[in-house]
């Protein structure tokens, strides 16, 4: 005769390790989750050391069809090249977040930001800024617009602004605004009045 | 200054173009020993799988099943188990095979295993059944309009010069109808002449008054009309006659006083190879802009101002190109139309000049050719904008950066028509469409007197 104590404890002893087991061939499927759900499509801003600054973002609001300006503190580095490129960056950050009032293609990134005497200033975006860029004149026309006035207005000195793709020139951006010419910043400013407006 | 001397200078690049069901395409031609060859497997690559390899002075080719067996040096190659004699020796340069091209028109029916038409003059090559043919006849309306039916849609370079009009066929295996000179009953078109020359054909149309093409039924008709002027009628044009009219007594003068003079060109934006913005999983924003063009110039020869519709088909026209037709036919104004998904009613834009794009002189920037005429495309935006809101449609008067606005030389405006409520596809209802061009046109028309005051 088994003792019952000896009984019970070949039960928990069992149960145990069908737990265990049933918990390890689940566990994969929790790891690939987890992953997944952890995945950040955003491009990773570069470390930059020092105390935030504030800058005036010019965000295009879909749903009201306008671009209103949006102060926000970012770190930004010395550079004078450098602080532009971040400060295009933090807009993107904005248009790329889940809750974007102007959403752009997963993906999305400025390349560089060149800084040419005197006055000029060329943004360079990846290939996916443009091809995942929805097509419409004002959808493309608050994209550009919001780029040069950020540009502008927080780095002095910005007189015309040139907008590449890949280091290339490209004809409009998704079908609509003008890509191959240089933008005028007093003209874009008056754009910028014109789209503080709601309808 | 040598250099550029010697870039003038640079003959041509001697090329043959390839017509077929498969692909049509152009390659280069090479002057080798003084004969002209072309590399064998970049001639049938684009038809089908091949292959090729190299084994001492012998070149295995292949296309699909057909195997050939060529030698360096020799004229004597083997096609299917069988003997052929090349005109000229074959080459092996560096694993790449040539052969002589005037061998192409027996040599390509052998390996193709179907019927094969070379044209070595004009070196142009049809693979099968795909020579465009056309026909050619001249309306007896006033102005006259040559009209030319395709059995194929063509898209065809156009330029103009004096005396003339020329289309370009670099990609299309138009052919010629039976003669390669037409002859019209008419003193402003008298004839047009078809020129085959280095893989290309083109058709050249002679007449005595400047002249535009547009196009129609997709593409395959394309219709070549005396462009409007925008001098008064009474005022000799001077245009210099083609040798062809010789005889014709001088109508440049009095040909005017019978042409129609536009007051407004439509252009549908997109178009062709362009769809535009994708609307919905189904509707493309070209179909759209062309539905409501078409109203539009309904709608505004009703209202008794004579419309041109730049594009009434199906075709790609480059943004140059509808600046350049809308500058010729010297409109009092220009409206060019987009679709789009987001927001609702319509949007009225009037260009962004771009900046350094200064014009010197007498001659206009291309960039900046708007510049003199914002204030007048102001003035109608605001208009048709006015008239939209009295009937209840948003409507939102912007700048923008939108090519080809400020390439027009007269009033020119952008709509972009939005629908009214979430559904997209109101986009493509005749009522939505006929509500937003009736507002359009009566905006239009209120600002007639400005606008024809302001050409």
């Amino acid at each position: 005769m088994i003792p019952r104590h000896l009984i019970i404890a070949v039960g928990i002893l069992l149960a145990i390790t069908l737990g265990m087991s049933l918990y390890v061939l689940r566990m994969p499927g929790r790891v690939e989750r987890s992953e997944s759900s952890a995945e950040n499509t955003q491009p990773v801003a570069p470390p930059v050391s020092g105390s935030t600054e504030q800058v005036t973002l010019y965000v295009a609001y879909d749903d009201a069809g306008v671009l209103r300006p949006k102060p926000v503190r970012i770190q930004l580095p010395a550079g004078r090249q450098e602080r532009a490129a971040e400060i295009l960056r933090a807009l993107l950050t904005l248009y790329l977040d889940k809750f974007s009032p102007h959403p752009l293609g997963a993906g999305s990134e400025i390349r560089d930001v060149y800084l040419v005497d005197p006055g000029l200033a060329v943004i360079d975006l990846n290939a996916v800024f443009a091809d995942s860029h929805r097509s419409g004149v004002l959808i493309e026309e608050l994209t550009v617009v919001s780029l040069v006035q950020t540009l502008s207005a927080n780095i002095p000195g910005i007189t015309r602004v040139k907008i590449l793709v890949e280091g290339r020139e490209r004809d409009t951006l998704a079908g609509h605004a003008d890509l191959s010419n240089f933008y005028d910043v007093p003209a874009v400013t008056q754009v910028v009045a014109q789209l503080q407006n709601a309808p | 200054m040598v250099s550029a001397l010697l870039l003038h200078s640079a003959p041509e690049e001697k090329r043959i173009s390839i017509y077929s069901n498969a692909a049509n395409y152009s390659l280069p031609v090479l002057e080798r020993n003084g004969d002209e060859y072309i590399g064998l497997l970049e001639l049938f690559e684009p038809l089908g799988a091949v292959s090729a390899k190299a084994s001492g002075p012998h070149w295995k080719f292949r296309y699909y099943d057909v195997d050939s067996d060529f030698v360096a040096g020799k004229t004597r190659a083997r096609i299917r188990s069988t003997d052929y004699d090349l005109p000229a020796s074959f080459l092996l340069e560096n694993g790449r095979g040539l052969v002589p091209l005037s061998c192409l028109g027996t040599l390509m029916p052998r390996i193709l295993r179907g019927p094969v038409t070379f044209n070595q003059n004009s070196r142009r090559l049809f693979v099968g059944n795909v020579a465009v043919h056309f026909t050619a006849q001249v309306s007896k309306t006033t102005p006259p309009k040559l009209v030319m039916n395709f059995t194929a849609p063509v898209n065809p370079m156009i330029a103009t010069e004096p005396g003339a009009l020329r289309m370009a066929f670099n990609h299309e295996a138009v052919v010629a109808p039976g003669s390669q000179a037409l002859t019209f009953d008419s003193k402003i078109i008298p004839s047009a002449s078809f020129q085959e020359n280095n893989g290309a054909a083109a058709l050249v149309v002679a007449a005595t008054v400047p002249l535009m093409a547009s196009f129609a039924n997709n593409g395959r008709t394309v219709i070549v009309e005396p462009v409007p002027q925008a001098v008064a009628p009474s005022q000799p044009v001077s245009v210099p006659r083609p040798p062809t009219s010789a005889s014709i007594a001088s109508p440049a003068a009095s040909a005017p006083s019978n042409i129609r003079r536009y007051f407004a060109v439509v252009d549908p934006s997109h178009g062709g190879a362009e769809r535009g913005a994708s609307l919905t999983a189904e509707l493309a924003e070209k179909d759209v802009t062309l539905a409501l063009g078409r109203r539009l110039r309904q709608e505004l020869e009703t209202r008794g101002l004579p419309s041109l519709l730049l594009r009434d088909g199906d075709t790609t026209l480059s943004l140059d190109q509808r600046a350049s037709l809308t500058n010729s036919a010297h409109p009092a104004i220009y409206i060019c139309i987009h679709a789009a998904s987001q927001g609702n009613g319509v949007r009225l834009y009037t260009a962004l000049v771009p900046a350094q794009a200064e014009s010197n002189g007498p001659f206009l920037s291309w960039d900046a050719a708007q510049t003199a005429f914002q204030l007048l495309s102001r003035t109608a935006g605001t208009g048709v904008a006015a008239e939209l809101q009295s009937k209840q449609i948003p409507a939102r008067a912007l700048i923008a950066p939108l090519r080809p606005l400020n390439n027009i030389t007269t009033a020119a405006i952008a709509l972009e028509v939005a629908p009214s409520s979430e559904d997209v596809s109101q986009l493509n209802s005749p009522a939505y469409q006929q509500l937003i061009v009736a507002a359009i046109a009566a905006g239009v028309a209120g600002a007639r007197d400005k606008l024809e005051a302001g050409r």
